[in-house]
């Protein structure tokens, strides 16, 4: 039985969220986000012009992304290098975040998105998502919504929101579902599940997840009106 | 300017009704119209569109643009006008004279690094661009400095009917081009004029979203006159 989360939150409540944009100067646009003790960069390169030139399309452009943990971000080292793991996690935010990036307008060329995690606590995948969100509307991409993600899950007979390291690796078992889902329409874009869990209790955790996804949304909203003066 | 209420996100709902047309960084599902940038609210008649604050170069037919020759061909040479694309200007349309392309090497006109003020002529479907420098004012530019400013505030940078450019240019006694693609170029007859007015240019890229920014450049300029008489 999980009876009470191991930092005292309460079950549908997430991890204090902190987000700023335009963190790297050198990029396009780039934004920082963190949940709790997750911390990610995300940055924005292009639209450019895509090399090779045979994998270009005429017709629209290309979202690119690169999922990337740092040697420290976890408690054991890990090996630099793209792992089988940070290639699929890439595909997962491309296809996460692409229905909503208005690609057509730019026939031929690529946006490249990088993120780094350089702290990690369960829930990589969807503060990159986040990020990289807010990365590609501080780098005047245009899209049709902002995109927000955060997991849910099952925690022994508990469904909760926005799983630690320590609740994945619950003894009795957890389930873990990263969703996405954008802020106006919301529409699910990306949903992974991890684990064991019945058709009732997925239900409600989706209610949950979109009650995250909507506070990552607001938030990410107010980032970027604040950061051009108004407040 | 700076209101919140003005100031759009991706996703937003910034208008409701058939009526009302669709301009840039607006698409349009249903009777709502949506923003798809970072950016101001514009409403002119009845068109809404939103001003960005960034992003790259988006290139536009007739646009006089600051380019720099990337490469050399037989008979064209590639530039970069910043953005995604690159562009290509032939010779019939960058030098006057006849030119018998089996003996002439065209680098004697344009050789690559130089900077050349252009107008975009053509833009085709799959994005190639043709570039004319037949025109008043289009040419290669010797001397001068070059800064660069985000293309989405080249409008705020050249003002109503020229204003801010003109000011910025009779306060420092510069000759100021500005290219659509963001950069700008600067000549005066003193280095420190060139400094000056390359200051007043990256305030207006700072703070072009903010409110009395020509009283603010005005101000910079008129103060840094009266330094120099004393």
């Amino acid at each position: 039985m999980y009876k009470k989360r191991f930092d005292n939150r309460k079950f549908d409540e997430s991890r204090p969220i902190e987000a700023t944009i335009s963190v790297v100067e050198n990029a396009t646009g780039s934004a920082h986000f963190s949940l709790g003790n997750t911390k990610v960069i995300a940055a924005i390169e292009g639209p450019k012009t895509l090399h090779p030139r045979r994998i270009q399309d005429p017709e629209r452009g290309l979202v690119r992304c690169t999922y990337d943990m740092m040697s420290f971000s976890v408690d054991d080292r890990k090996r630099p290098g793209p792992s089988r793991r940070e290639i699929e996690i890439g595909l997962v935010m491309k296809n996460a975040l692409q229905p909503f990036v208005l690609i057509k307008e730019f026939p031929k060329t690529v946006v490249d998105v990088y993120t780094e995690v350089y702290q990690a606590d369960a829930g990589t995948r969807c503060a990159s998502i986040c990020a990289a969100s807010l990365a590609l509307a501080d780098a005047g991409v245009p899209m049709r919504d902002l995109v927000a993600s955060v997991s849910v899950g099952k925690v022994g007979d508990k469904i909760v929101l926005d799983l630690t390291k320590k609740e994945e690796d619950y003894e009795e078992g957890a389930t873990d579902i990263p969703i996405s889902m954008s802020g106006r329409t919301k529409e699910i874009s990306h949903l992974q599940l991890d684990g064991c869990i019945t058709l009732d209790e997925f239900k409600k955790a989706l209610d949950v997840g979109e009650k995250g996804c909507q506070e990552i949304y607001e938030l990410q909203k107010k980032v970027l009106k604040e950061k051009y003066g108004g407040v | 300017m700076s209101d919140t209420k003005d100031i759009v996100v991706p996703g937003e709902v910034i208008g409701k009704g058939i009526d009302i047309i669709p301009g840039s960084g607006v698409i349009r599902e249903g009777e709502e119209l949506i923003s798809t940038l970072v950016g101001l609210k514009n409403v002119s008649g009845r068109a809404l569109r939103v001003i960005p604050f960034g992003g790259v170069y988006i290139p536009r037919e007739g646009d006089t643009i600051i380019g720099e020759i990337e490469d050399v061909s037989f008979s064209s040479w590639h530039v970069n006008i910043g953005g995604p694309y690159s562009a290509t200007i032939t010779v019939s349309e960058a030098v006057g004279e006849y030119i018998d392309l089996q003996k002439t090497d065209i680098s004697k006109y344009y050789k690559i690094g130089d900077k050349v003020i252009a107008k975009i002529k053509d833009i085709s479907t799959s994005k190639s661009i043709l570039l004319t420098m037949r025109g008043p004012g289009l040419r290669k530019l010797e001397e001068g400095y070059i800064t660069s400013i985000s293309p989405s505030k080249v409008p705020r940078l050249i003002g109503k009917n020229g204003s801010m450019i003109t000011s910025i240019k009779e306060a420092t006694n510069t000759t100021i081009t500005v290219g659509q693609n963001g950069l700008v170029w600067i000549r005066g007859k003193e280095r420190e004029d060139e400094i000056k007015a390359a200051e007043a240019v990256a305030m207006v890229n700072k703070d072009s979203h903010t409110h009395g920014l020509t009283e603010k450049i005005n101000e910079m300029l008129g103060d840094k006159n009266v330094q120099k008489k004393i």
